[in-house]
């Protein structure tokens, strides 16, 4: 059983990705013939690059995907190299969770709320400092060059990556190297530099990669805070395959394919960066300069993540804010009053939503870990290296969403599969899946050998030492990589209504489609409620083990 | 016994013939009863914009009354954009899913409904044969039986009403423009502090096509298909104008609010101080929840302003089209329009004929007190046509060519 694991999961994976991208690449090249396309023909191709601006949607989704990881990932990296051992790394470990479960959408609703000219940060400062009785007229959310959107990304994405480099950090023993590096002179951030960056990055590529391809393709967060004329290309081709003139959706399928070009493009440019980063740096690694750059880069390494979780949860506070706020005008710093009225009007619609989030969440998140855990069990007694295969269990995170879902959906159909809630858990899965993989692996991987081998030599069955000891002694990593799960199947909005039909409402659906009526209170209520539950998922994954190890511990005295 | 092989697969061929035809046989809207004893217990999945608290919130009483008087039993499928809907119907089709769609009824009109019409996606004729059509007294009143100039044919039943309403804050506007022409004087003196929404957006192309009516000598070539006039030359002034207008829009121009809604959001922010919008109350209403300050007051532009009539439509492969129907016919009760007229629920107006009512029937529409930033009731009386569709598609295409890239 063991064994049809791997290839489980990679049918699992594949076999939908597959399915889908097919029924996108024939209306791509003219075959639909529900509207009369029968024969190959360029023409969707010729509609598709006659649209207006659609180099500069093309180029903004490019460089936001390259720009918003490039900071994410230079931010993490200067903080884990800056900041180990003080408080900031203390407390940013524990904000790193949170973080990570609020929804990119509830974070973009925030954020542009913040940053607006008539948002938070404009309210603090005016009319004391600025003189503003009226909101100035600037174009700062939806600016043409995508940087609101690059800021908002990089906010979301620097927790993730922070979270994966934590996962991976200690396999690599840094505190060894630190140490011997210091003893030669070299000053701590360049000695983490130095020293532990080079072993530390191959090990997070894969979710580097990950989130580029999110970042080229991103939906909710384009519609909030990318520019407009042109929006980003995933947010155009949302617009062409919902657009009334049904005959759109042969230019819509070409421009899916044209997708998933530009986020293998920007994967491949990101690889070239990696080379020539590597010579450019090489000099530099073995040069033996031991102190320049110390301060400004300890500086930077300090403020740089304190500041963008500082912004990512004032983002927060001002959603929340706006979910209690009555008549609210500006310059006003707070509102007028503070008002129930939203959340009342809106609670006796949180039941079916609640139910089916935490259910499918839980669904798919289960038999994710399951699914992971025995593909790691079986490479473990089979002393297998790791599978080169496995990266296709990313394949759904690095094809856009947008290029294979609604190619999914036809197939979902032809298959005679309707709408119902266990297509969308399988839908989830696509997602949740890979992440858990991300998070559990390399956790899986370090645990001390010896461990099972003591297990083993007091006569203890496999099974049972899986069971007894790897499973207890992993529980922590387990439970984290549940609640990532967790937290990626509740954000989750295109599968769930195109696989549900719109029938199984979720928490994320709903404020999606209240969004549209762009009424701030309400998308607060929806957005903080969205926030929650992947919260609550990390507070049990950091509350239970050590619960349970309490317990323990009452036993064995 | 033999069994004879060939005769049996004769007699499955035979029954799932039957079955499959059963499955596929369509209630008949003029046996109303035998519609009414098919619909119940069905589930009817109706696909609305979930965007608006006040369209959630009158769906949800429907879904209750629904149950209790008819055993129907209704789920609002929330949308952000209805053009999603008509793209489930399209790739149910294309799969060949031809009877067990997921969707039962949809909120809709204009061009989306002339889309799925020219694709065959509707089922019907049906609503002309609902028994609280007459009602609608629909010889006299044909906006409710034509969608943007084209015939509906009985493919859509009447809904609602919707009519461009102008709003702004009284506190800091004593003379709101009463034309396209005022509207560019105003922007000019107020910069920043006006905007429309983004095409392709409904609001906003209805915006474009209020302003080409006042704008172009040539109306008539706007009542009929847009190939049949030379565009170019009724646009022109549409075009000119708003080269003159953007500069002094909100931001320039260079970007524009995304839906009719945001317009909302933005006087709410104070960064504008007109707006409009397509439901009549939607200001009165904003108030009451806080989002627009009491100084807010609608008004209707001299000349008319364009409306149109929103309808439900019933999708080809619909699997519970007698539930459907049976809801079509509800939400054409004067109890049903009386309450969705009403603004503590969701303040649309009726498309029954009330002068036609009984007395009793037309207490029902009685309205307390008027909401101070709710327009005066003999201000819709002047409601400019909708184009046809083809118009808004022509339109959306030459304001993106020309401003869709900043």
């Amino acid at each position: 059983m063991l064994q049809l694991a791997p290839a489980l999961i990679i049918a699992l994976l594949v076999v939908p990705v597959g399915a889908g991208l097919v029924m996108v690449l024939l209306p791509a090249f003219g075959y639909l013939p529900a509207l009369g396309g029968h024969a190959a023909s360029i023409a969707p191709w010729q509609m598709l690059f006659d649209q207006p601006g659609l180099w500069r949607s093309v180029s903004v989704s490019f460089a936001s995907g390259l720009i918003s990881t490039a900071i994410a990932l230079i931010i993490v990296v200067l903080f884990l190299a800056a900041s180990r051992g003080t408080w900031l790394d203390r407390g940013i470990r524990r904000l790193v969770s949170p973080l990570l479960a609020i929804p990119h959408a509830a974070i973009a609703f925030g954020f542009a709320f913040l940053i607006a000219p008539s948002g938070l940060v404009a309210r603090l400062i005016s009319p004391a400092l600025t003189g503003w009785e009226r909101p100035p007229d600037a174009l700062i959310v939806n600016d043409p060059w995508g940087l609101a959107l690059m800021a908002g990304l990089a906010l979301k994405e620097a927790p993730f990556l922070l979270l994966m480099s934590l996962a991976a950090l200690p396999q690599l023993a840094p505190e060894k190297h630190l140490m011997l590096a210091r003893s030669l002179g070299y000053s701590p951030t360049i000695a983490w530099l130095k020293t532990v960056l080079p072993s530390l990055y191959p090990l997070i590529r894969l979710p580097i990669y990950a989130v580029i391809a999110y970042a080229t393709s991103v939906v909710d967060m384009a519609l909030i805070l990318g520019p407009q004329l042109p929006p980003t290309l995933s947010v155009s081709i949302l617009s062409w395959f919902n657009d009334p003139n049904i005959s759109m959706r042969f230019m819509a399928s070409a421009a899916a394919v044209l997708q998933l070009g530009v986020t293998l493009a920007a994967l491949f440019c990101w690889w070239l960066l990696e080379q020539l980063a590597r010579s450019l740096t090489r000099g530099w690694l073995i040069n033996g300069s031991r102190q320049r750059g110390e301060r400004a880069l300890r500086m930077l390494g300090r403020s740089a993540l304190l500041f963008s979780s500082v912004t990512a949860l004032a983002s927060l506070v001002g959603l929340g804010l706006f979910s209690l706020a009555g008549f609210w005008q500006f310059p006003d710093l707070l509102p007028q009053m503070l008002t129930l009225d939203h959340w009342q009007r809106s609670g006796p619609m949180f039941a079916t939503p609640l139910l089916n989030t935490a259910l499918i969440g839980l669904l798919s998140t289960a038999l994710a870990t399951a699914l992971v855990l025995a593909t790691l069990e079986n490479e473990h007694r089979q002393h297998l290296r790791p599978k080169r295969a496995l990266w296709l269990l990313y394949l759904p995170l690095l094809v856009p969403q947008i290029a294979f879902l609604f190619g999914l959906v036809v197939a979902a159909e032809s298959l005679g599969i309707r709408p119902q809630l266990s297509l969308v858990v399988a839908g989830h899965l696509l997602f949740v899946l890979p992440y858990v993989y991300l998070s559990l692996s390399e956790a899986y991987r370090r645990l001390d050998p010896r461990w099972l081998q003591v297990a083993r030599s007091l006569g203890v069955s496999r099974r049972a030492a899986f069971w007894r000891v790897r499973l207890p002694l992993l529980l922590a990593s387990v439970l984290t990589a549940f609640a990532v799960g967790l937290a990626v199947s509740i954000g989750q909005y295109l599968p769930t209504q195109l696989l549900g039909a719109g029938h199984v409402t979720t928490v994320t659906t709903e404020a999606v489609a209240l969004a549209a009526g762009s009424n701030r209170r309400l998308i607060g209520v929806w957005a903080l409620m969205q926030a929650v539950l992947p919260l609550i998922g990390f507070v049990l994954a950091l509350t239970l083990p050590r619960l349970l190890r309490a317990n323990r511990r009452e036993l064995a005295t | 016994m033999p069994i004879n092989r060939n005769s049996l697969r004769a007699t499955t061929a035979v029954t799932m013939l039957a079955l499959s035809f059963s499955a596929m046989a369509n209630p008949d809207p003029s046996d109303w009863p035998a519609v009414q004893q098919a619909a119940e217990g069905q589930t009817v999945y109706w696909n609305a914009w979930g965007g608006d608290t006040r369209t959630n919130r009158y769906i949800n009483w429907v879904a209750q009354q629904m149950q209790a008087q008819y055993g129907v039993d209704v789920e609002h499928v929330k949308l952000d954009d209805t053009g999603s809907a008509v793209a489930r119907v399209l790739a149910e089709k294309q799969a060949g899913n031809g009877d067990d769609g997921s969707i039962d009824l949809i909120w809709i009109n204009g061009e989306n409904f002339a889309a799925m019409r020219e694709s065959d996606l509707l089922f019907g004729p049906f609503a002309e044969a609902l028994p609280n059509f007459t009602l609608t007294n629909a010889a006299a009143n044909p906006e409710v039986v034509t969608d943007f100039t084209l015939p509906t044919e009985g493919y859509e039943a009447p809904w609602g009403k919707a009519q461009i309403t102008f709003y702004y804050d009284s506190a800091q506007t004593d003379t709101p423009p009463q034309d396209m022409q005022a509207l560019l004087s105003w922007a000019e003196a107020n910069p920043g502090q006006f905007s429309y929404p983004r095409i392709p957006d409904f609001t906003g192309s209805t915006f474009l096509k209020q302003a080409l009516i006042e704008l172009t000598e040539q109306d008539e070539a706007l009542y009929q298909p847009v190939s049949e006039a030379d565009f170019e030359a009724v646009t022109a002034p549409l075009w000119a104008y708003l080269d003159t207008l953007h500069p002094h829009l909100w931001r320039s121009g260079r970007t524009f609010p995304d839906s009719g809604p945001n317009l909302r959001t933005l006087m709410s922010d104070g960064e504008l101080s007109l707006a409009f919008s397509f439901y009549p109350t939607d200001a009165a209403v904003a108030v009451m929840e806080y989002e627009l300050p009491e100084s807010v007051r609608s008004y209707v532009l001299e000349g008319g302003t364009l409306g149109n009539v929103h309808f439900v439509a019933i999708p080809y492969n619909s699997p519970h089209k007698a539930g459907a129907m049976v809801l079509a016919d509800f939400l054409l009760s004067p109890q049903a329009q009386a309450q969705k007229q009403s603004l503590a629920m969701w303040g649309d107006r009726s498309v029954l004929d009330i002068a036609q009512l009984d007395a009793d029937t037309q207490a029902l529409f009685e309205q307390g007190e008027r909401h101070p930033a709710e327009l005066p009731a003999d201000a819709l009386s002047n409601t400019l046509p909708e184009p046809h569709p083809s118009w808004m598609t022509a339109l959306q295409e030459a304001w993106l060519e020309r401003y869709g890239v900043n």
